[in-house]
């Protein structure tokens, strides 16, 4: 089931890219493509922070990891490296945890 | 260089995001080597990781790699990939490769920094997601390190860079408070489906 998940998943982003290299320039230089197309990541990835951090399965809760999201969002502003953000993140869940 | 060495370290979250989430060594290893572009591998195992199903991880996985549709589409004239090549390069069109080929001015350069950089990256990501994925194998229960609130640091991380301006900023606001919104009322993961539908709308619909 994961198999076939991962295996679709791939050979969908494979033939994006390759769309964009091989299609007729004028296909996706229509505006209104090259318009929506970048505001997608900018929903999904704000949609993903928010369900991933006030929700466990169908349930909304709060929980150490809206501690963790105040942290992450600080170590953004300074403009932490990546993995920082995502270490200092789970720490203070961690941390938080054992309190 | 220092973009491989960033996108290496990036590489051991998402080897140990995708570990706790559930998936295999395997499963883990073969997402960085077929699918090869990062917001849409860390979608994907969140996803799953949150209990949603595989399939609406794939679609999410999938909406995410649409922009790299649009990152073949700069770099189509720059590298005019022919034959064997074109194949080959379209596995490396993502968000740093098309940043460092656009950054040159001469056709020759872009196509070295193309290359160089996906061989580079592309080695150091899956070299991360090996290790980040074994050491969190060895771990019983990842709640102790605090692997569940990662994922979403990690989300945030990505998208921060997009944020620079007014319009980015509403939209995202918009888009988490929608998808909490919708939440107790679909099955994990589908909030995301109806947040990609709403903007593509949104983006299709308004004046320019």
């Amino acid at each position: 089931m994961i198999w076939g998940a991962v295996i679709a998943a791939s050979v969908a982003c494979y033939g994006l890219k390759l769309a964009g290299l091989s299609l007729p320039q004028h296909w996706l230089q229509e505006a209104r493509l090259q318009r929506t197309i970048p505001l997608i990541p900018i929903a999904l990835l704000a949609a993903l922070v928010a369900t991933q951090t006030f929700s466990t399965g169908q349930h909304l809760v709060l929980d150490v990891r809206a501690a963790a999201l105040v942290v992450a969002v600080i170590a953004v502003i300074l403009r932490a490296p990546f993995l920082v953000v995502v270490a200092a993140a789970a720490a203070t869940a961690a941390l938080l945890r054992l309190i | 260089m220092g973009i491989a060495i960033a996108s290496g370290a990036y590489a051991i979250s998402f080897g140990a995001i995708s570990t706790a989430a559930g998936l295999s060594l395997l499963q883990t290893g073969a997402l960085s080597i077929l699918m090869f572009t990062g917001a849409s591998q860390f979608a994907m195992v969140g996803v799953i990781g949150a209990g949603g199903s595989v399939w609406t991880g794939a679609a999410t996985a999938a909406l995410l790699g649409s922009r790299n549709a649009l990152y073949g589409l700069r770099l189509s004239s720059l590298l005019n990939a022919r034959g064997w090549r074109r194949p080959a390069a379209s596995h490396f069109v993502i968000d740093e490769t098309t940043a460092m080929a656009i950054a040159r001015d001469d056709p020759a350069l872009s196509r070295f920094a193309f290359w160089s950089t996906g061989l580079a990256l592309f080695s150091l990501w899956n070299l991360g997601t090996l290790i980040g994925a074994l050491a969190t194998h060895v771990v019983s229960n990842p709640k102790l390190l605090g692997l569940d609130a990662a994922p979403p640091a990690a989300f945030l991380a990505l998208l921060a860079p997009r944020l620079r301006a007014r319009e980015p900023l509403a939209i995202a606001l918009a888009a988490g408070v929608v998808a909490i919104a919708v939440l107790p009322f679909v099955p994990a993961g589908v909030p995301l489906l109806i947040v990609a539908l709403l903007v593509a709308l949104f983006g299709w619909l308004r004046k320019p």
